[in-house]
C-alpha cells in the first residue's frame, strides 16, 4: 500500500547517469529547474523536453516509474492550472460563460505552468532515482562546504539529512507492520467518516512514534559508542572525484542552457497563441 | 492452502518470489510449528493465513471456504485467526494494558462489559499479573509487554492462534515462560496453534508437527521425530536439529545402542539410561 510512493526513491540500475558524480547530478538538476522557470517560449520547452527525454533514456529508469511519481502532485497540478486558467486576465477571450472567462493569456500561463511543474517533478525524480541517498548527501555536503567559512555546520546538516533519508524506508516498513498488526486485531482503517478515520489512525501513530523515538535513541547510542563527533578531520571512504564523464555531463548541460536561452529568446517561433 | 504463490513488488526492480507453490493443510486443534531460515518465507506464509496478504495465485480455504472469493468476510476471518506478529509489543498503544487488550474485542463490536470480561480472561490465560493491569504498557518489562500483546490477540477469542517468533529477543527464562504458556493454552482451550520460529530447540518440545520452509518452498512436513532424522539436510539449509539429536547420533556412532529419534532432553536422558541399563555397551 505505502510502497507505491515512488517519489524520492532510488531505482537500482546500471547506467551512465547512475555512475555520474552526485555533485554533477545535483548541479545539473538545479540548472535544469532554473531553465524551466526563466523562459517562456515553445521552442525553449521543446529543447527542455528533448534534454529530459535523453536523460531519462540514458538513465534506464522505466518511464512508467517516473510517471508514477507524478501521482503525488496531481491535486496541486489541477489546482494551479485551474487558478491560472480562470483568474488570469488579458488577451482575447477564448471561452466565456457566466462569470468565467478563459483568456489567451490564461490558457498560455496555465499550460506553461503545468509543463513546468511536471518537468520539475520529473527532473528532480530522475536525480533521486539515479543517486543513492548516501551519494546525494555526500554531494550536498561537498557542494555546501564553502559555507563552513560562515560557521554553517555543513557536515552536521548533511549527516542529519542522510539519517532522515535512511529512516524513511525504515519507518514505512514499520508503519506497514503496525498497520497489519492492528488490522489483525480488527482495526478498521478504511471505512467511516473523516473523524472516525482520524481516530482509527491513533493505534498506528502512537506505536509509530514510540518506535521512532526508540530507533533514534538506539542510533544515537550506537554513534556515541563509536566515538562519533562530527565533521572535523573526518575522511571519507569514497571521496568524490570528478572524472571525464562528469565534465561531459557539465558541458552537455551548459550547451542545453545556452540553447534554451539563445534559441528560446531570439528565434521567433510561434504556435497558435503560444 | 493450495499451491500458494506470492511475489513481492511484482513488476518492479525489486521483484522477488517469496513463496513457491506451497500447499498445506492444518487440521483444527493441531499444534504446528513452522521453521525456516531468515528469509525463507515463514512470515510471508503466515500473513496469508488471515488474509493480510493476498496470494498472487493459488487458493486458501478456511473451514472449506475459499477466502479469496468475492464477498468473503475477511474481518470475520481475522477475528477467527489471531495473528501475533514478531515483536508484538510494538503494537501496544493504549494508556494502560487493560484498555489495550480491549481493543480487539471492541473492534468486534462487543459491549463494554463483554470486552472487559474477555480482556480479563485473555490476560489470565497468558499469566499476566493482575497488579499491572492499569499500568502503562510502555513501562513494563519485555516479557510482560509481550504477554500483554499476545493477550490483545487472544481477547478476540480466535479459533486459530498464529505466533510469529514469539520468543525473539527474550532471555531464556522469558522464552521458556512464553512457550510454556502457549502450550498450556493449547492444552486448555484446544485451539489450533501455529508457532513460527527459527530455533528447533524451541519448537521440538511442544509441537506435534513441523513444517520446514526453505527459500519459499515447503521442504519437509512431518512429526518432529521424522523431521529431525533428516538432520543432515537441515544443516545444508542453515538449520540445525536440536542438540540432543546430535548427541544421540554421536553416542550411537560410538557404539551405544540408543535410539536416535528422541526430541527432548528428558527423552534423551531416559533413552540413555535404558540403553546403559540394558547392558548394550
Amino acid at each position: 500500500m505505502i510502497r507505491d510512493i515512488t517519489i524520492g526513491q532510488y531505482y537500482p540500475a546500471k547506467s551512465c547517469i547512475h555512475r555520474l558524480d552526485p555533485r554533477v547530478k545535483i548541479v545539473c538538476t538545479l540548472l535544469f529547474l532554473i531553465s524551466l522557470f526563466v523562459q517562456n517560449s515553445v521552442l525553449g520547452y521543446g529543447i527542455a523536453t528533448l534534454y529530459l527525454a535523453v536523460v531519462i533514456k540514458a538513465s534506464r529508469v522505466p518511464l512508467k516509474f517516473i510517471v508514477k511519481g507524478l501521482k503525488a502532485i496531481v491535486v496541486l497540478l489541477l489546482f494551479t492550472v485551474c487558478m491560472q486558467l480562470f483568474l488570469t486576465r488579458g488577451g482575447r477571450d477564448l471561452v466565456h460563460f457566466w462569470i468565467f472567462h478563459i483568456t489567451e493569456n490564461g490558457l498560455r500561463t496555465a499550460v506553461f505552468m503545468a509543463v513546468r511543474l511536471i518537468y520539475l517533478i520529473m527532473g528532480s525524480s530522475i536525480m533521486t532515482f539515479t543517486t543513492t541517498p548516501n551519494g546525494l548527501t555526500d554531494g550536498i555536503e561537498s557542494l555546501l562546504r564553502p559555507l563552513n567559512r560562515f560557521r554553517v555546520p555543513v557536515h552536521e546538516v548533511a549527516m542529519m539529512m542522510s539519517i532522515a533519508l535512511r529512516f524513511i524506508p525504515l519507518l514505512l516498513e514499520e508503519t506497514d507492520k503496525i498497520m497489519k498488526a492492528q488490522i489483525a486485531r480488527g482495526a478498521d482503517l478504511e471505512s467511516g467518516n473523516l473523524i472516525q478515520r482520524t481516530k482509527a489512525m491513533v493505534p498506528i501513530l502512537i506505536p509509530l512514534f514510540v518506535s521512532a523515538f526508540r530507533r533514534a535513541n538506539d542510533l544515537a547510542m550506537a554513534m556515541e559508542s563509536r566515538c562519533y563527533n562530527g565533521g572535523e578531520n573526518r575522511t571519507k571512504m569514497k571521496p568524490l572525484i570528478y572524472r571525464g564523464r562528469d565534465y561531459t555531463a557539465y558541458t552537455a548541460t551548459i550547451v542545453y542552457l545556452a540553447a534554451v536561452f539563445v534559441l528560446g529568446r531570439f528565434v521567433p517561433f510561434h504556435l497558435w497563441i503560444f | 492452502m493450495e499451491h500458494l504463490n506470492y511475489v513481492y513488488s511484482q513488476g518492479t526492480a525489486y521483484e522477488k518470489q517469496a513463496l513457491k507453490d506451497v500447499s498445506l493443510e492444518i487440521p483444527q486443534g493441531q499444534f504446528a510449528g513452522i521453521i525456516g531460515h531468515t528469509g525463507s518465507g515463514k512470515s510471508t506464509l503466515i500473513q496469508h493465513l488471515n488474509g493480510l496478504l493476498r496470494a498472487s495465485s493459488g487458493a486458501l480455504y478456511y473451514d472449506g471456504k475459499n477466502i479469496y472469493d468475492n464477498g468473503y468476510p475477511l474481518r470475520e476471518l481475522r477475528s477467527q485467526v489471531g495473528l501475533v506478529f514478531q515483536y508484538p509489543e510494538h503494537q501496544l498503544f493504549e494508556v494502560d494494558v487493560f484498555t489495550d487488550v480491549c481493543f480487539g474485542p471492541k473492534n468486534q463490536g462487543l459491549s463494554a462489559e463483554e470486552c472487559e470480561a474477555r480482556a480479563r480472561e485473555a490476560l489470565e490465560l497468558v499469566g499476566f499479573p493482575e497488579k499491572y493491569y492499569r499500568q502503562s504498557p510502555f513501562e513494563l518489562s519485555g516479557g510482560q509487554k509481550r504477554r500483554a500483546a499476545i493477550a490483545g490477540v487472544l481477547a478476540m477469542r480466535p479459533r486459530v492462534l498464529v505466533l510469529d517468533e514469539p520468543t525473539a529477543g527474550l532471555d531464556p527464562k522469558g522464552r521458556d515462560d512464553i512457550l510454556e504458556q502457549v502450550a498450556h493454552l493449547h492444552a486448555q482451550t484446544g485451539m489450533t496453534v501455529v508457532l513460527v520460529s527459527h530455533s528447533m530447540e524451541d519448537i521440538a518440545r511442544y509441537v506435534e508437527r513441523i513444517i520446514v520452509m526453505n527459500q519459499g518452498e515447503k521442504m519437509l512436513d512431518d512429526t518432529p521425530r521424522n523431521v529431525f532424522s533428516h538432520y543432515r539436510e537441515l544443516e545444508q539449509v542453515g538449520l540445525a536439529a536440536p542438540q540432543v539429536t546430535y548427541m544421540m547420533h554421536d553416542l550411537k556412532e560410538r557404539g551405544l545402542g540408543v535410539c536416535t529419534d528422541v526430541t527432548t532432553v528428558e527423552e534423551a536422558a531416559d533413552e540413555i539410561v535404558r540403553a546403559v541399563g540394558s547392558g548394550s555397551l
